[in-house]
């Protein structure tokens, strides 16, 4: 066990390791993840390289988990990997680091954008990557790959144009295979024509004759 | 005689405050020539001066993360090539060696100077680039021609390589697309041979030009500390002073073997964030020379994993073991352990990180990507505040950041 886990854990006894083949590890309970972020900053690992959220399934316990990775700005590479669970699967939350890292603020603006996860004691928490105002957390597990149909943001436009966001609009079309459809062959005429080929008849010439063995 | 104006109401009003001032909103972007992208402003001036800025990003959501957890390892590398578009061979190769990781599994010599090789060529095009938007941006055309003109030498060579100019898909988990072909390595050291005075005589056209340093020197002055703080990485924050580079710190593909020089600015101003661009490229050269100088024969993949890396296309045809191999592979991809792993490499645009959870097999559970672009852009709602309009545009410019890698 690397030296920075053994301090941590002095320090804060409820943290317990999490099994990793590559850096130093750390579970913590929710309550501690700031006082631990915090201590790791203040002990040369300043630098939030990334702030993430796993999504374990629907009917998952834990369901949501938060993971850090913090190194040093001396000399980089030295990772240590910081992991707590919600608690709540319905309604999770999670405490911000914005006040160590300003540069926390767009990655938990990602997660909740992805995940609905809330951070409490964010300045400014909405929406980053999708537009304000859209119904899903697609990086949850039950959000289809293909999308859900929405409304476009602007109410106005939609209202008059009557346009949406379609969800994966090449799907059923040309050259899109789906399970338990028609054969692309069938799906797409287009894939039969032959006018191109140089194995078409000509004008005036005998069709090509299938030469059996 | 000249006459001489002068408006003694106005100094008097103003200071008396009778003026009436509101302050103005204006959105640059997401289709603004500086904005690199769709990258869209929405800013709050007073007269010139900005009193606030906040970026507006996703317009080039792609959901690449969604997109990963959905298909199998080798069929996500072509996702990776539209993170960074300018330097995909760099992506193509963090990627890979992340997985590579999940699996423990350590590629041979030769792989790993091609990849080291295909990322510097990658590093160099990424900030050939960068350094001619830059000069657009700050009203040097001339730059753009030069670097473009170079860059297409290396665009000849990349398509070459991986067949393709642009999306190269160059690398497999485990090993690569294919082997370098006859002579490519020749004329990769007879690029390098060449490039050197012309990116000489690039950087003169910047580097004491007046134009150019009026606009660049003391602008957008980002100190170390917060450098740190927003996690800023790669020339951006080594303009700064941080002096981060994890080829030199954690080397990884071979990059130990390698002599070369970290450049690191002192004052982090846009001009500074320059000159380690315009001093990164020439170090590249260095290591691509003792790359091709040192170039290992032997396996370009690794031999040792049949589940992981498939066999030569000539065997799947003529023998029932491979065929076998062959088929298990492409249909259930490559198997990984589970467990969860986290690589970062050093890229062009800074320090890109795959944080990849898997639960055994060919998928992976989650992938997060950790995009430089994304961390670096953080920082502009501090920076960007109290500098002139016009000064933004350096800023964008001198920040060297890819949408679709921070959006993904």
């Amino acid at each position: 066990m690397s030296e920075v886990l053994t301090a941590l854990k002095a320090k804060f006894p409820q943290a317990t390791d999490r099994p990793s083949s590559d850096h130093p590890a750390v579970n913590v309970p929710i309550g501690e993840l700031v006082a631990v972020l915090g201590h790791l900053r203040d002990t040369g690992y300043d630098l939030l390289m990334d702030m993430t959220a796993i999504d374990w399934a629907e009917g998952a316990s834990p369901r949501f988990t938060v993971v850090y990775h913090v190194m040093r700005s001396t000399k980089g590479g030295d990772y240590v990997r910081v992991a707590a669970n919600c608690a709540s699967a319905t309604d999770p939350v999670v405490p911000s680091v914005v006040s160590l890292w300003p540069g926390a603020d767009w990655h938990e603006r990602e997660c909740y954008d992805m995940f609905g996860i809330k951070f409490e004691g964010h300045p400014d928490l909405r929406r980053i990557l999708m537009w304000d105002g859209y119904p899903y957390f697609p990086l949850r597990k039950e959000f289809p790959l293909a999308g859900i149909e929405t409304p476009l943001p602007d109410a106005e436009i939609t209202a008059e144009t009557g346009a949406k966001v379609i969800a994966a609009p090449m799907q059923g079309g040309p050259f899109v295979a789906s399970p338990g459809e028609v054969n692309l062959t069938d799906a797409e005429p287009r894939a039969k024509d032959e006018s191109w080929s140089d194995r078409r008849p000509q004008p005036g010439q005998e069709p090509l004759k299938q030469v059996k063995e | 005689m000249a006459t001489e104006f002068s408006f003694p109401d106005t100094a008097a009003k103003n200071a008396a405050g009778e003026f009436e001032t509101e302050k103005m909103s204006l959105s640059m972007g997401p289709s603004h020539p500086s904005t690199h992208g769709v990258l869209r402003l929405q800013m709050e001036l007073d007269g010139e001066i900005l009193t606030k800025c906040d970026p507006i990003l996703g317009y080039l959501h792609r959901g690449d993360e969604k997109i990963a957890e959905n298909m199998t390892y080798n069929q996500f590398v072509p996702y990776t090539d539209r993170l960074d578009y300018l330097a995909p061979l760099a992506n193509n190769m963090a990627y890979a060696i992340a997985v590579e990781r999940l699996a423990k599994l350590e590629v041979p010599a030769r792989c790993q100077a091609i990849r080291a090789i295909t990322a510097e060529m990658a590093r160099i095009s990424s900030h050939l680039m960068g350094l001619g938007a830059f000069g657009i941006d700050t009203g040097a055309w001339t730059v753009f021609m030069y670097c473009f003109t170079e860059r297409e030498k290396l665009y000849k060579l990349f398509e070459e390589l991986t067949g393709a100019r642009f999306t190269t898909s160059y690398t497999r988990i485990g090993g690569l697309q294919r082997d370098v072909p006859e002579g490519w390595t020749a004329r990769v050291n007879a690029f390098c041979d060449q490039f050197l005075p012309i990116l000489d005589e690039i950087l003169a056209l910047l580097t004491r030009n007046k134009i150019f340093m009026d606009r660049t020197v003391d602008v957008g002055i980002i100190s170390k500390a917060d450098a740190i703080a927003y996690g800023l990485t790669g020339p951006n924050a080594r303009g700064s002073g941080v002096t981060i580079d994890l080829r030199k710190d954690k080397p990884y593909s071979g990059y130990e073997q390698y002599e070369f020089d970290v450049p690191v600015g002192t004052k982090g101003d846009c001009y500074d964030r320059y000159l380690v661009r315009g001093e990164e490229m020439k170090q590249s050269v260095r290591i691509l020379k003792q790359a091709i100088a040192k170039f290992p024969g032997g396996p370009w993949y690794a031999t040792d994993a049949k589940r992981i890396f498939g066999p030569p296309k000539e065997k799947v045809m003529s023998s029932m073991e491979e065929l076998i191999q062959n088929f298990m592979l492409v249909t259930e991809g490559p198997q990984m352990p589970a467990g969860e792993v986290y690589f970062e490499a050093e890229n062009p645009k800074g320090i890109l990180g795959f944080y990849i959870v898997s639960k055994g097999g060919g998928v992976p559970y989650r992938m997060k990507i950790r995009s430089p672009s994304f961390c670096n852009l953080s920082i502009l709602p501090k920076l960007c505040v109290g500098n002139l309009v016009s000064d933004v545009v350096s800023i964008l410019g001198s920040l060297d950041f890819v949408m679709g890698e921070c959006d993904r």
